[in-house]
């Protein structure tokens, strides 16, 4: 029961947030409701564990072999607490922020949540679809009503882009449906699909599905929407998308493509990683060339996802482990620096680098935290983020999948060098040195934001120290993705 | 059969209804009173063939065979002529003086609906479309004092005759082809002999003529201009009831017929259907006015449903009816709105989410459901379309193909969406009231839960009971 809670009590509450009159009242409706949701979550993490609370089924459409069947597993138990815990933070951290016709805002806001945990737990091949894309719409109405200048031609081009790329998933899923014994979506079924398909036909099906996985992510060529949506979008909608809805594109490439296509994966998996490698320099060279904080986060976030996409083709035990810890690592780590981000906005009214300077001075607090976020965003050790990138580092080294481990290892590191490089350069120019007029003004965080970015960092630390529970929590789940897709002749 | 004698004869009854009834509303409602008959005639006729039994049996000498596929079709066409009424009856009494008039003429084509989906003979189907046809160079010639309407009507009325002659002459080639000499559609299938260059030449003739009646390029010029010029009622009544019954006839010639010549015409379809989607996506975009689009996305949609013609699977069987169904009532819908608004282009959209906050929100479900978004009939219709085509196991091009196009479409149906709420404007003021604003709440709900449970329609096929 507890899956269809966690897609349920978002949806209607969302539903019945459009019905709220009052903005104030609706901003606390909402920001209840996600606090219920990690209660939800974390109950089933911690208390019930049975199998029978984990799993729900229930006829949908019988003669399509479509059922409403959705399930918690390791993967999904920790995207699903990452979806739960980042809206409350979400909320939390934009408390202020006031928007025209809130309700609707919220309301939106608590449906994309909804298509959110009906992408990471549904285990039906068209139920997935049909997250997948409820997942799309009402982030498209948020960013294109509340974004900024140029909201909507940038939410256009976003919302295109993953269009095509999930029509084109669809009919991957329809292929693969025909070919069932059963004529079934569920995915017990399509696991057993790959000794049917022939290696040739799972090459292009592996591109049909790598694409749109790869628009999400967004991997290197198909990246071009990304910096433009995430500039454009008010915060809340920028940290949905870039803490939780990236991590959709890694999901479906674990649960969707990888064990189900073993064979097409294994084909193209170097051609996939070679993106991912083009992607990381690429993003990173220009991460370092921005003065607005937005696009450098947006960048340094297109290096990050592409570095778990690599570890996930390096096909390891270990690699994988650190991915499935490092998409929840990558999560709150870019919220709450898109928090630090929206605070100086809203404080200085500019993003620019070259504007800021000295705030370190006048804002202490919001400086020592931002300092731990962004070394956790380096990955130093301590942090949360050290734990997933040494793993996946040592994942990909030790990959037999690939001829290039080495080439691949020693260019991802490189790409965390250059990331050291934009991030204490932005720490240096923005906090550090003298102050100039516009930031003489500046005050210190006030008291939700304190909460709010310290339980981020001492979640940080907590994982960087001891990451155990949350690797116990995968393992299973990992071996099971491992044995699924080592399968290759 | 029912179908056919009930909707000519409340044809007959609106017409002599205009010369009685001075009051303009008991002429709406005496017309509301009619499609909702119709419905309750057509389903109870479903209902008593599946017993087995026939309340009015005439002997059509199998000139006519009554099926649920085709009695179903049937449905929808009267389905969405009612909630066509219910939402536009107002518009149709003000397209020109002969309101009542109007009204006989829609059942009229209404018979030529129910003749063309129960059809199982050449002469009944050239009869059918006959008499769907005919009523329609009036009705869309019916602003009488509008130079674009009169041009509109005259343009349809050639272009028909062509096509009916078109037809004509390959009916008579199938006729010459068969060794029975014989109209029947079991009869002039090519399974019996070896397909002949009559045979053959006939087929042809065939799809160029339906094609001409289902607008699919490269027979579709006539398309833009007719929907444009006609008044905006009428429109809505073409580009949905019509176009939808000219499929169902499209469909019952090549599943009865032509299915063992399925090789020699599959790949002139795939082209035809990759022309259609093409040229109506791609047309659609450079539009300035939404009538327009709507006009050339009407194309675009006819390329999907040729999916079905191409596969003539079961499951293309049970997809057209579901995607006639959820393009009717989108259409029917985004049309009614249409209808009340004096500017027809995408500015005179800006700002309505602000003004109208229902009619902005049920023309999203609308448009969402045009472009084929989860959680409306749209999906599902392209969902059959796209898996029926997949299935044939060939020109799994076309299937990437359309899947582009289809994204393309979500660029001129968005733009739409993006008037309404993200642009600012101060839009005419539109005349809606409750009831008006009621049933088209009612429509997109439908349009929902279609979207969720397609196959409490599909179901309907193979039994009639829920």
């Amino acid at each position: 029961m507890i899956p269809v809670l966690l897609i349920a009590v978002p949806l209607l509450s969302g539903l019945a947030g459009f019905f709220i009159r009052n903005g104030n009242s609706a901003k606390n409706w909402s920001l209840l409701t996600s606090i219920v949701i990690v209660a939800v979550s974390v109950f089933g993490l911690t208390v019930d564990k049975s199998a029978s609370s984990l799993h729900f089924e229930a006829e949908w459409l019988p003669s399509l072999g479509s059922k409403f069947s959705v399930a918690l597993d390791g993967m999904s138990q920790i995207l699903s607490l990452l979806t739960a815990v980042s809206f409350p933070i979400i909320f939390i951290a934009t408390y202020r922020t006031d928007y025209k016709n809130a309700k609707n805002f919220y309301a939106l806001m608590l449906l994309s949540q909804a298509g959110l945990m009906g992408v990471f737990v549904s285990v039906d091949a068209l139920l997935f679809y049909f997250f997948w894309e409820l997942a799309l719409v009402p982030v498209y109405f948020l960013s294109s009503i509340w974004g900024g200048e140029r909201r909507i031609q940038a939410t256009f081009k976003f919302f295109i882009y993953t269009f095509v790329g999930s029509l084109l998933m669809l009919v991957g899923i329809i292929y693969l449906y025909l070919h069932t014994k059963n004529l079934s979506f569920a995915l017990a079924d399509f696991y057993s699909l790959h000794s049917f398909i022939s290696p040739q036909d799972q090459g292009w099906l592996f591109w049909l599905f790598f694409i749109a996985f790869a628009i999400k992510m967004p991997i290197f060529p198909f990246h071009t929407w990304q910096p433009d949506v995430y500039e454009q979008s008010p915060t809340a909608v920028t940290m949905v998308l870039s803490g939780i809805m990236v991590k959709m594109g890694l999901f479906g490439l674990m649960r969707w493509l990888g064990p189900v296509l073993p064979q097409g994966t294994w084909v193209w998996g170097d051609t996939a990683s070679a993106l991912c490698i083009i992607g990381m320099i690429y993003a990173s060279l220009i991460a370092i060339r921005q003065d607005d904080l937005k696009r450098l986060v947006a960048y340094s976030s297109i290096a990050h996802i592409s570095l778990m996409c690599l570890a996930v083709f390096a096909t390891t035990q270990i690699g994988l482990q650190g991915v499935m810890i490092q998409m929840f690592n990558h999560g709150i780590n870019i919220i709450a620096l898109w928090i630090v981000v929206d605070l100086i906005e809203r404080q200085m009214g500019t993003r620019k680098i070259s504007e800021l300077g000295g705030l370190a001075q006048k804002a202490p607090a919001l400086a020592i935290l931002l300092v731990i976020v962004a070394l956790a965003n380096v990955a130093l050790p301590l942090t949360n983020a050290f734990v997933g990138e040494f793993l996946m580092f040592s994942g990909i080294y030790t990959s037999t999948a690939t001829k290039y481990n080495v080439v691949f290892t020693v260019t991802a590191g490189i790409s965390i060098i250059l990331s050291a490089v934009y991030m204490l350069n932005m720490i240096q120019k923005v906090f550090l040195g003298g102050t100039n007029a516009l930031t003489e003004k500046a005050k210190d965080i006030q008291w939700n934001e304190k909460i709010i970015l310290g339980a981020i960092v001492i979640l940080i630390v907590v994982i960087g120290i001891y990451p155990q529970p949350v690797l116990e929590l995968t393992k299973t789940t990992v071996e099971g993705i491992l044995a699924k897709m080592s399968y290759k002749f | 059969m029912n179908a056919i004698i009930f909707s000519a004869v409340w044809g007959v009854v609106m017409m002599s209804g205009g010369a009685f009834l001075k009051n303009k509303n008991a002429i709406r409602y005496l017309a509301i009173a009619g499609a909702g008959l119709l419905l309750a005639v057509n389903i109870l006729e479903m209902y008593m063939s599946s017993q087995g039994n026939h309340y009015l049996n005439i002997d059509t000498k199998r000139m006519l065979v009554f099926e649920t596929f085709g009695l179903l079709a049937n449905c929808i066409a009267f389905a969405s002529t009612l909630l066509y009424f219910l939402l536009s009856s107002k518009d149709i009494d003000r397209a020109g003086p002969n309101g009542a008039d109007y009204f006989a003429l829609i059942f009229f084509v209404l018979c030529g609906v129910s003749l063309v989906t129960s059809y199982n003979n050449l002469l009944m189907l050239f009869i059918g479309i006959e008499i769907l046809s005919i009523p329609l160079y009036i009705l869309t010639g019916s602003s009488k004092r509008n130079l674009k309407s009169n041009e509109a009507s005259l343009k349809y009325f050639l272009m028909g005759a062509f096509s009916t002659g078109i037809m004509l002459l390959g009916i008579a080639f199938l006729y010459g082809a068969s060794k029975t000499g014989s109209f029947f559609l079991d009869d002039i299938g090519v399974g019996k002999f070896p397909p002949t260059p009559l045979f053959i030449f006939g087929l042809l003739l065939m799809i160029v003529s339906l094609s001409f009646k289902v607008s699919a390029a490269p027979f579709h010029f006539w398309t833009p201009d007719v929907y444009d010029g006609s008044p905006t009622v009428f429109t809505s009544f073409m580009a949905t009831v019509v176009k939808g019954a000219a499929f169902i006839a499209f469909i019952r010639l090549f599943g009865n017929s032509f299915m063992d010549a399925q090789p020699k015409w599959q790949l002139v379809i795939a082209i035809i259907t990759a022309a259609t989607l093409f040229i109506g996506n791609i047309t659609a975009v450079f539009q300035q006015s939404v009538k327009r689009m709507l006009a050339y996305s009407s194309i675009a949609q006819v390329g999907f449903m040729l999916f079905a013609i191409l596969s003539m699977k079961t499951m293309a069987q049970e997809g057209i009816i579901l995607y006639i169904a959820a393009y009717s009532l989108a259409t029917i819908g985004i049309f009614a709105i249409l209808a009340r608004m004096t500017d027809h282009t995408f500015e005179g959209f800006n700002g309505l989410a602000k003004k109208q906050p229902v009619l902005a929100a049920v023309n999203t479900v609308f448009l969402l459901s045009l472009a084929g978004i989860p959680l409306t009939a749209g999906f599902f219709a392209k969902y059959y379309m796209l898996a029926a085509a997949i299935q044939t196991g060939k020109y799994f091009w076309l299937v990437i193909f359309a899947v582009l196009c289809a994204a393309v479409s979500v660029y001129y149906y968005f733009r739409v969406i993006q008037a309404m709420y993200f642009k600012e404007g101060e839009p005419h003021q539109i005349e809606a009231s409750t009831g008006f604003k009621a049933v088209l709440v009612m429509v997109a709900v439908l349009i929902v839960l279609l979207g969720i449970f397609p196959q409490w329609l599909i179901d309907r096929l193979y039994t009639i009971f829920i």
